[in-house]
This record gives structure tokens, sequence and C-alpha cells, in this order.
């Protein structure tokens, strides 16, 4: 007789679950297997499976790579508008700008980071941010990074074309006069813009850039969809990437608090930070934090 | 509590807008048209106005100019809201004053947007 217990049978959405937890870090709520069959049948039908059950069980099969890139694709959530939230960027601005302009003074040279930027708004703001105080930064080198694990979202931000709903979210006439023009109901940034920022394809997790050089880190409301583990792998990414004088920009509800200690965090604004200097770097550097505040 | 004149000849968009508005915790007056609004206006200055482009009587565009050139004219922050969205409509707008533009068809989020652009909310 056998001792085994009943073996329970994984479902397409637990392998679903699973797949896209190991490849994103983002965790899919188990109560959400209706919202997510109704986002998958129609890329299940596109790819000529007869169910959502043989896409999902496709995802670790022969066409593994491609299958598992549509599915990411489509279960990212790529909402994002310009200037989102607006605050952070004016903290950007008017805190984080002049201790950067003092701190690399000497090299005049920014590298930024916008970690899951799904279809390039926040990149696009922030090129528009630098461009408009070009003055200050004359002679300066401000490398704009921005990556999203969605590649269909990486190829919509690196045309970038918006529809009329899309340019009317945060961002304001005059940035849009200044920098799109209109062709066929749809708006496009200008090329000067576009060239200031590289998309690239990319897993935070698995092949984020390289690390401790990133002066600034914006990977806002991504934090929001991952488990505790996956936060503090998160985090901990983050912190690797970040120089360390450098600041970390998370989503209006999301923190370092109780899951990092690497980071000091603004009083002000918990989703503000800046990463912790260590002993030996303290002494040559100043501590940031203090100046964030006020 | 600030005040809000929206100016447009639909009285479905103004019911829209006003829905959207008092949402927004914003009393709201009315006027279908530019000479209208310069009237409501004469009588007291609105904080912001939503002003559609083409109406009778007196078009959005006119009704700006005319208002920008009175005393206290220049303080009503004003939003156009229009089915004219090509640049050249836009600039038009903004040279003449206007302080943001609302593309129609609009939604909430996206008058939400532009009310905060100009400090309103």
């Amino acid at each position: 007789m056998s001792n085994d217990k009943p073996h329970h049978m994984p479902t397409w959405f637990d392998v679903l679950r699973r797949e896209i937890k190991q490849s994103t870090g983002v965790v899919i709520d188990a109560d959400r297997a209706a919202s997510v069959a109704s986002r998958l049948s129609p890329l299940a039908r596109d790819h000529g499976f007869p169910d959502i059950a043989q896409l999902c069980l496709a995802m670790m099969g022969p066409r593994r790579a491609q299958i598992h890139r549509a599915v990411v694709d489509a279960m990212m959530i790529n909402e994002t508008s310009f200037f989102r939230d607006r605050l952070p960027f004016d903290e950007f601005r008017c805190k984080i700008m002049p201790q950067l302009l003092a701190a690399r003074a000497a090299s005049r040279s920014l590298r930024i980071w916008s970690a899951a930027c799904a279809t390039g708004q926040e990149a696009y703001s922030l090129a528009m941010m630098f461009d408009e105080d070009a003055r200050l930064f004359s002679g300066w080198s401000i490398e704009i990074l921005a990556t999203d694990v969605s590649q269909s979202a990486i190829e919509t931000a690196r045309a970038g074309v918006y529809n009329q709903f899309q340019v009317q979210r945060g961002l304001p006439v005059s940035q849009l006069l200044r920098y799109f023009t209109r062709a066929n109901d749809t708006w496009t940034i200008a090329e000067h813009m576009k060239s200031r920022v590289r998309f690239e394809q990319r897993n935070i997790l698995e092949n984020g850039p390289s690390t401790g050089s990133f002066d600034v880190i914006c990977c806002r409301n991504l934090m929001y969809y991952f488990d505790s583990e996956g936060k503090k792998a998160l985090l901990k990414r983050l912190h690797e990437a970040l120089a360390p004088d450098g600041f970390l920009l998370l989503g209006a509800t999301e923190t370092p608090l109780g899951v990092s200690d690497e980071f000091a965090v603004s009083s002000h604004h918990p989703w503000l930070s800046a990463r912790k200097l260590d002993r030996a770097q303290s002494q040559i550097m100043r501590p940031q934090l203090r100046l964030v505040r006020g | 509590m600030k005040r809000i004149l929206i100016v447009d000849d639909s009285l479905v968009i103004r019911k829209v807008a006003r829905r959207i508005l008092e949402g927004m915790h914003f009393e709201i007056v009315e006027a279908e048209n530019g000479q209208a609004a310069l009237d409501v206006c004469a009588l007291a200055m609105p904080d912001g106005i939503l002003l559609d482009w083409n109406m009778p009587v007196m078009d959005g565009l006119q009704f700006l100019r005319e208002l920008r050139r009175q005393p206290a004219g220049g303080a009503p922050k004003v939003i156009f809201c229009t089915t004219e969205n090509d640049v050249a409509h836009i600039a038009r707008a903004v040279n003449a004053g206007a302080d943001e533009y609302i593309m129609k068809p609009f939604d909430r989020e996206i008058m939400q947007s532009k009310f905060r652009e100009i400090g309103l909310c």
C-alpha cells in the first residue's frame, strides 16, 4: 500500500504563475485566473493553440523562448504616463539635480536608469527635463538608459509614438508643442529626444545593466507586484547598480523601509532614498539624506 | 471652493464636464458661447475657464482675446477643450493666452491632469 499523499496536478494557472515569477519576479495573485484567462485567450488563438492550457504548457516546450516572451509581454502592466505623479520629477529637478551638479562637477557625467520603463514616458520625461535645463549641463555627458522586460513595450518606447490620450496625461501643452509632432492622430517625440534615451529589453533580476554606476535609478511601480522575497532581491539588485552616493526613486506606494536597510529613506517621501554609504565611503563623501530633506 | 466656467454650445459636453469637475470639488457656472461667457466674467471672474473653440455668436479664441484685454482678465486660468487638435490650433490658443489644452474626446483622468497642471487642484 502506498503512503503517498494525493498528488496535486499543476493547472495552467499554476504553470503560468510559476513561470512569470521565475522570469520577472512579478507575483500574480491566486484569485486572478479569470482575468488572466481573458487577457491570454487572444494570444493562445494567435499562436494556434486550442486553449490557454496548451499555451502555458508551451512555455516549457520547444518553442519556449518565443512563447515565453509573448506571454510575458501580454501579462506585463504597461500603465504609465508622462511626468507620472509629478512630485518625483519636481524633487528630481529641485533637490537631486543640484546635488548631482555639485557631486559630479569633476567628471561632468551623469547616468540615469529608468528601470521597468514600460512604454517610455518616464524616460522621455527625464530627457525633457534635462533638455530644459541644458544650460546647467552644458558640456556634460547625460546618459539615460531605459529598460523593460517586455519587448513590445520597448519597441513602442523606441518608436516614441503616442496616441492623443497618452500625450494628454501629465504632459503640459508647452512640452507637447516643443517636443512632439503630430501625424495621423498620433504624436511622435522629436528625434533629438529619442537620441537622448537608450532603450533595451532587459530583465532587472536576470540581466540588468552593469553594477555600481548609476547616479539615479527610477524603478517606480514595479516593487508593488513582487512578494517580500522578490522585493528584497529587487532592492539588492538596485543597490548594486546604484553609485555609492546615488538616489533611488520608487513608486508612490513603495519604500525600502522594512525591506532593506541599505538605503537612507527621506523623512518627507518614503519613495525617495539615497544609497547608504559604508564607513569607508562616508569618510570621503557627505551623507546625502540630510540634503534630501527640507 | 474654486469656481470654474464651462463654455460650450453643446449641452451634453457641459453636462459631462460639470459632472467631472463637480467631482473634483469645483463650483460650476456655464455659458453656451463666448459672448455669454464674457457676461458671466463681467459679473464675477471665475478661477478657471474650460473653453470650447467653435461656438455660435462668439468663438472661443475671440472670447479669450477679449478676456485677456480686460483689467482682471489675466487672472483666470483657461483650458481650451476642443476637437481642433492640430498643432496650428494649439499654438494659436497658447499664443492668445490659453494655459492648457484638451483635445476632445476627454476623460476624467485627462481633465484631472490638466487642472492639476494649471494649479487649480
